[in-house]
Order: C-alpha cells, then structure tokens, then sequence
C-alpha cells in the first residue's frame, strides 16, 4: 500500500469535497445495511460486498461525463450507487423483487442500467473485461468520443481473455479504461501467492499500454490518475490501465470466513487508511465543513438506505409470468 | 517413361476444380518446384508445383476449364528423349476418380453423398419469380452484403475475413466493398473477440462474427452463453445481444476429431439463444438475413461441405426466410423423415431409393432447431404414423432424442412404431476414411431405418 494520502485538496472544490464524502458513505451504509438484511434471509445467494474500497469507484466516477460507460464483475452494488443509480432499484433487486433492476431477475451480480450506462454485474470472473473493450469498440465505431470504465479485480487479472483483450485494445486504440481493483485477495487467495507479478498494471506494458499504481484508499488519487486516464482515452491514444490498491474489509462474499488473513490485518487497514475517514479529516482540518454538517450527511443517507430496505421488503415479488418475459427481444421484421 | 500430371485436391472438400492458368506449354522442360498452373478451388486460387522433372508432352485439359475433377489427367510430362506419342491419346485417371464410386461418396470427401435432384424442390417463393443457381458459398455472401448495405452498424469480423477473404472464401470481396472498418481481421484469440463483440452489441451495434469452424468456438462458449444468450434475461430486458455467430459446424472431410463435431445439440439447449442450420443455398441467404435482423443472439451452423454446393435462388431484391418455419421437400405417406443442414443430403437421397421400393416418404427440412417448427413435424407424424429422424451429430442428447421425446408426447396414439434416430457414431470422429466414412450417418442407414419403422 502506497504510504500517505495527499493532503492537499487543491484538485477538488470543498462541495466536492463533500460529495465523495456522502458518496463513498451512501456505499458502505448501503453495503451494511445489505449484509443486515443478508442475515435476515432477505437476501439470498452470493452478495459481494464493497465496504472498504468506496474511494475507487466515486474517484473514478468524478473523472467521468455523461454518456460514460461502465462494466464490472459481481462486487458491483458499490459501481451502480457511484454512477446515480437509484439505491431502491438496488436494493429490491438483492432482494429478488419486483422493483429491482432485473424485475428481481439478475440478482446481486446480475444488475444493469441502460439510463445509467452501467452493463453490469457479471458473474464469471474476468468476461467483463473484453464486454468493456467491446463497448468501447461500439463507441469508436460510431465515433462518439465516449469512454468505458471495465472494473476488475487482482483475481480476474489472470485469466487468459484479459490479455486476449489487452492485445486487441492496443491494436485498435480502443477507448477503454482498464481499472484493476486490487484488493489484495482472489477470494482467500492472495496476490503473492496468486500472481507472477508484484505490480499488475506493469503487464500492459507488453502490449503498449501505459498504466500506473494509484492508492485507492484516497479519493482524490484517484479522481487525478481517473482524469489523466480519461483524457488519454477520450485524445484516441487507446487504452490505459489504472491498477488501484485498494481493500476490501468484509470477505469475499457472506459466506467467506475470511480465514486466510488476520483480523489484525484488516484493523490496522481500517484504522489507518479508511477512505471515508480520509476525507472526514480533510474536511474538518481544511475547515470545508463542521461536526455537524457531516451528521446532516450521516442522516441524511441513513434516511436513503433505511428507505432502500423498505422499498425492497415491501416490493412484491416478481409476477409468476415474468419467468417467462425477456428471454427473446421482439421478433424480427420479415423485410425492409 | 511418360507420366499423367493429375488435377490436386488443393482442400479437404475439394472435388473439383478450374484450370484457371498454364503457366508452361507444350515442350516446356521443368524441373521439381516449378510452377505449371494456377488451379482455382472453391475456396481460393492456388499455385499447382511439378514433383518431376521433365519435358512438357501434351496440356490435355485447356486453360479456362472448369469443373475439373480431382484426378483427373490434366498434362503428359515427358523423359528427356520421349515423343509426345508415347503418351496415350486419352489419358485414363490413375487414381479412382469420385465417379467410379457411383452409388457411395466421393473419396476426397467421404462426408458428401450427391446432391438431390432440384426437381424435389418446392421453392418457397412465389410462382414465377425469376431464379438463379448460386452456391451455397455465394448465397451467405449476398445475405451478408445486403444487409450490411442496409444497415451501417452491421460489421463482420473474425480471423481471416478480410485481407484474405475468408478462410472459406465466405467473405469474398467484402473488404472492397465495405471497408476494413466493418470487415475486421481478428488475430487468432477467438474468445477475447467473442467478447468484445458481445459487448459491441451491448453498445448498440450488430456484429457478425465469423468462427473459422465452430470447433474454435468452444474457446468463446462462456462469452456466447453466459453473456451473450442470457443478458437479456438478467438485466430484466433491458440489454441484450442482437448479433449472429457463424462458421462451419459439423464434419468435412479427413480433418480428424477436434475439427469435426456438429454443435447443433449444444446450442438448440440453451434459452435465450436462436439456431440455425440450413440446408440449401436460398435457405442460407434468405435465413442470414433474419439472422442479422433479429435482436438477439443468433447461432448460424454453416457446413462446407455444403458451401460449394448449388441451388435455385431467387432473384428478388431482399429475399428472406422466417425462423421456425420448416420446409417440406417431399410430400409422403409413409414416413416422416425429419433432419436439418447436411443431413438433408442423407434424407432426401434416402427418399429417393426408398420411392423405388414403393416407400413413400415425407422429408422435411427443419432449418431452424430454436425457434422449432414443431406443427410441421408432429402434423406430418400424424399422417404418415412413424418417423426417423436424420443428423450428424453425437446420439446421445441429440436433436433426434429432443424429437422423439416431443413426438412421443404429442402425438403417441399416431405412431405405428418408435422413431428411430439416425445421428454420427458415438465416437470421436477418426481420421482413417473408411473409419470416418463409419462414424458419419449414411443414407443406407436412414433407409434401413425407415424399413424397420415401416415393417418392410
């Protein structure tokens, strides 16, 4: 983990300042109150959670505009808040209801936003990232300067379509944003133990594609690493690779034990280098905000994710007909 | 002594072919390696080398000539000191050629019974349209073009389909036309393209991607059904993946066990996806052009042995065939024979020695697996009361044993004896051609088995 966080706030405004504040909390209040309601049994199946690595996706999402895309594997519930997704949307897609995403078809890895521009929550570990390349194959050929965001993780970092796409990506100057979550653990397995090499982002340059380490536990590192990405891509100079250190403080799903690391491990993370906290102090020294603007913040989104839960447990769920609806888009016209 | 210079197979499923050029003449010395002629094959132009040295004697088939048969004596090359008439004035093939084996398939292409005769067709075009014979090769072609000249977010991509013009020669002059923006060289990394063709879909465009054989495509099945077939589904409708993967499917001739396999079964299993396997040419056009209109996943199983094959096309300015609309080839009383792709070879020549018997068969062409055309078949089993149903794919969960199972749920108080499902042996498909010629269906089995339903 890279040693300090900047300290400066030049980069950004002080509501900004605040926003990443409310933004990276609006997930971790979010994924608590998720796993909550995982242990409730309203939630069923696999639920990955993001609590710890808030600081990527809103400093990511800050370097971004409209139109944007964005594509990760199943830890995604933290990705659809950070691009404007609708937290009930969310929430009553977990709990396999009506009003979700999905129509409580997809599930938690399973989720996706056409208005938001988010293609999912997929669930097979590394298909994601020739789906990113892909889109931003659309958006070169129809030449409307757009980027794409594909998320993944130090886990899916070695699977062998990675490089397919890496390969492809550089030859046609593809305007994609490789972002490798490195949180340090394929689910119980660690980088060391995982990866031939100690910096991920270093392997693109065998297919000439520049990249760079960020800490992901500082949001503003990375909203700057973000914008310069973002202006490489959007020039048409191809595809860049942010490998951003980050941690994840929960397991690997909620049924991971997390037995392959120390609880100290994870409170040393938490102590020293907790992204949300980060931004607290900087907020409070820097004078953008008082105690007690920040408790409006904190009530503010316990209001929206306790809101979140409601929506989800007092949506129905799906009608029995659904089971058959979207499996063929409208047929086709006979001719022209 | 003088010796016959032969007309080469140049491919697997080559059978013929056109002496495009003489690049030596009558009286001509050469040596080992060096060139006497360009031979065009269905599948590309090709320089043909001399083994022998020699003197040129006589050029027995003339430049320009098409449809030359493999093996067939092409030139006399002389010994030093020969006269040209020592050669034998006709010269007789050494080798068999396809011919001497009438009634079985050709050597060079075990897998090849002989085309039907077109008069069986019944054209599903009105009376009177103009048509025209194209190969099946021509056909998908058009299919493509047209619809890429309709629609500008249509592309083509995959290894070999520009530059080289399809390793199949599918994609002939389709660069030209369109341009290397939508005619995209792939390298050989089938499932990274795959993907991003899946997610060039998402993002609102319409691929085409081109397998060099289906047999590549198990490198991409994750990206086919796990993103492309069920996206749609998981994202409550509001994405999916409107595009066509395409390429040959099922066996050729002599290429061995991982270059064979037919993935009919496969893909017919999986929701979300829609499959085709067409037979004739018209059939090849007409369907692609659904394909690439559809809004979803299309699964599009080419066979090449088929592509050099010839049918009517009609000549009609956008000409297309609905999914999961079966075509009845033949009209019959006494059996049902169903099949789809090149087992409609075996089916109809099979329908053709039975009539001789007096067996009156019903062959119908099923076109699409998914969307099925279920009313046909279960229509036409009611009629004639027994059924057989022909593929060359594996037997166990074939499309054969999926039919059965329907048909003896909808229509069991019709049936007069079970079906009997005629697929490729339960083997990986073996080189040898006496064994490979074994491991396919053959039409002696399909009339045999149409004997057993009918108690002849």
């Amino acid at each position: 983990m890279a040693t300090r966080k900047s300290q400066k706030v030049s980069n950004v405004s002080a509501d900004e300042l605040k926003g990443f504040y409310r933004d990276m909390l609006l997930i971790r209040r979010f994924e608590e109150k998720a796993g909550q309601l995982y242990g409730m049994g309203l939630i069923g199946g696999f639920c990955h959670l993001y609590i710890g690595q808030e600081a990527v996706v809103v400093g990511l999402e800050a370097a971004a505009e409209e139109g944007d895309k964005r594509i990760t594997s199943y830890r995604d519930h933290g990705h659809m808040l950070a691009c404007g997704m609708d937290p009930n949307g969310v929430m009553a897609e977990l709990t396999g209801r009506e009003g979700g995403y999905s129509k409580g078809k997809g599930g938690s890895m399973h989720m996706f936003s056409k208005e938001k521009h988010f293609y999912g929550g997929h669930g097979i570990v590394g298909a994601q990232v020739p789906l990113g390349a892909g889109l931003a194959f659309a958006d070169k050929y129809l030449d409307n300067k757009r980027v794409t965001f594909a998320y993944f993780g130090d886990g899916a970092a070695n699977q062998g379509q990675v490089y397919e796409t890496f390969n492809m990506a550089a030859l046609w100057k593809l305007p994609v944003i490789f972002v490798i979550e490195n949180n340090q653990y394929a689910m119980g397995t660690s980088q060391q133990r995982s990866t031939s090499s100690a910096e991920i982002y270093e392997r693109g340059h065998a297919f000439g594609i520049p990249g760079e380490a960020v800490d992901g536990m500082d949001v503003l590192a990375v909203k700057a690493a973000g914008e310069k990405a973002v202006a490489h891509c959007r020039a048409g100079d191809g595809p860049y690779i942010l490998e951003i250190k980050t941690y994840r403080y929960r397991g690997h799903s909620m049924s991971d034990p997390a037995k392959y690391r120390t609880r100290e491990e994870v409170q040393k993370m938490r102590d020293e280098k907790d992204a949300i906290e980060h931004v607290r102090d900087l907020l409070l020294s820097g004078k953008h905000a008082t105690e007690d603007d920040l408790k409006a913040i904190d009530k503010e989104i316990k209001d929206i994710v306790n809101a979140s839960a409601e929506f989800a447990k007092e949506s129905p769920e799906p009608a029995l007909s659904e089971l058959w609806t979207d499996i063929y888009a409208d047929e086709v016209p006979q001719s022209a | 002594m003088a010796t016959e210079i032969l007309m080469p197979a140049l491919s697997p499923t080559m059978e013929e072919g056109t002496l495009a050029k003489w690049l030596v003449k009558e009286g001509d010395t050469v040596k080992a390696g060096d060139i006497l002629a360009e031979i065009e094959t269905d599948k590309a132009t090709m320089e043909f080398e001399a083994v022998d040295e020699g003197v040129i004697g006589k050029l027995l088939v003339a430049e320009g000539t098409e449809g030359v048969k493999v093996n067939a004596a092409i030139a006399v090359l002389l010994e030093d000191g020969e006269s040209a008439d020592a050669a034998p004035a006709k010269a007789e093939p050494k080798a068999k050629t396809p011919q001497a084996e009438a009634a079985s398939p050709a050597p060079v292409a075990p897998a090849a019974p002989a085309a039907p005769k077109a008069a069986t067709l019944q054209p599903d075009w009105p009376e009177g349209t103009e048509t025209r014979k194209q190969t099946v090769r021509e056909a998908l072609r058009d299919g493509m073009a047209e619809e890429m000249r309709r629609d500008p977010n249509v592309f083509l991509m995959g290894e070999e389909v520009a530059e080289y013009q399809g390793a199949y020669k599918i994609s002939q002059g389709m660069l030209d036309e369109f341009g290397p923006k939508r005619v995209i060289d792939t390298p050989i990394t089938e499932h990274g393209f795959t993907g991003i063709a899946v997610g060039a879909a998402f993002g609102g465009l319409r691929p085409i991607v081109e397998f060099m054989t289906f047999n590549f495509a198990m490198q991409a099945i994750d990206q086919i059904i796990n993103s492309a077939a069920k996206t749609l589904y998981m994202s409550g409708g509001q994405m999916g993946a409107p595009m066509v993967f395409r390429g040959p499917n099922g066996a050729a001739a002599r290429v061995g066990a991982q270059h064979s396999q037919d993935y009919a079964a496969w893909y017919a299993q999986i929701p979300g996806l829609k499959v085709v396997m067409p037979y004739s040419a018209s059939d090849y056009k007409g369907l692609m052009k659904t394909a690439i209109r559809d809004p979803n996943p299309v699964i599009f199983l080419e066979n090449e042995i088929l592509y050099g094959r010839s049918f009517d096309v009609p000549v009609l300015e956008d000409y297309t065939v609905p999914f999961g609309k079966a075509k009845i080839w033949r009209e019959g009383t006494d059996v049902t024979i169903i099949s789809f792709g090149i087992g409609m070879t075996y089916a109809l020549e099979a329908a053709e020695r039975l009539e001789k018997d007096g067996i009156s068969a019903e062959v119908i062409d099923l076109r699409t697996l998914r969307p099925l055309d279920y009313d046909t078949l279960i229509a036409s089993v009611m009629k004639t009361n027994r059924c057989v149903t022909v593929e060359e794919g594996f037997p166990v969960a074939s499309i054969g044993n999926h039919l059965s199972a329907y048909i003896m749920e909808n229509a069991f108080d019709y049936l007069d004896a079970p079906v009997i499902n005629c697929c490729g042996k339960d083997v990986p498909m073996p080189y040898a051609a006496n064994l490979e010629k074994l491991a396919l269906v053959t039409t002696d089995e399909v009339v045999a088995a149409v004997k057993k339903v009918t108690y002849r």
